[in-house]
């Protein structure tokens, strides 16, 4: 499924919104997901799961073509983890 | 540790909705679940889902494997299941590694 399919999932589902309604809805909840990121807040989505922020250090890394030693600097990275709900939803037959 | 990290939940979404959009409170939380509840089905169905700008989501099969209880050693089956992956795209990763809005 594409953002676009999404959208006009969204459009079908509701017949009395215009396409471009259903359209700023998606756009709206994912800016909103990557404006906290970037701020580096948390988004918890009970039932699906949560967006994080994570910090990584600086390391000496290598070039795995050429072994060349190069100097990764430190950054953050966008991380999620599925919520316990989602994840037994896609696996039905699974105990626990 | 982070306590300066503050938490966007659902009613965040649904506010940004409803003033982007301009629908009732009530409907934008409507569709906001709605939003959330059709990435959930697809991914049941095993769908990759590709939020362009935004990232992927695709459903991982893993097989089973032996796993150890850490606190006892004792050893146990880690039975094969699904998990869900998320890649961010590249705008996003850039967007929270520069920190700006």
């Amino acid at each position: 499924m594409t953002k676009s399919e999404l959208i006009q999932r969204i459009a079908e589902m509701n017949p009395h919104l215009y396409l471009r309604d259903a359209e700023q809805i998606v756009n709206t909840v994912f800016e909103e997901i990557s404006s906290a990121l970037s701020r580096r807040d948390r988004v918890e989505l009970r039932g699906f799961g949560t967006f994080s922020v994570k910090h990584r250090k600086a390391r000496q890394g290598r070039n795995p073509r050429t072994g060349d030693k190069v100097f990764v600097d430190e950054k953050h990275v966008p991380f999620f983890k599925t919520g316990k709900k989602l994840h037994e939803r896609m696996n039905p037959d699974s105990p626990q | 540790m982070s306590t300066d990290v503050n938490t966007v939940t659902r009613a965040d979404l649904s506010q940004a909705v409803y003033e982007e959009v301009g629908l009732s409170r009530n409907e934008s939380a409507e569709l906001v679940e709605m939003v959330l509840e059709e990435i959930c089905q697809a991914l049941e169905r095993g769908e990759v889902v590709k939020i362009s700008s935004f990232g992927t989501f695709s459903v991982r099969q893993k097989g089973q494997r032996i796993g150890r209880n850490p606190k006892t050693g004792e050893e146990v089956p880690i039975l094969p299941r699904r998990v869900l992956s998320f890649r961010a795209s590249n705008t996003l990763k850039e967007r929270v590694d520069s920190g700006e809005n």
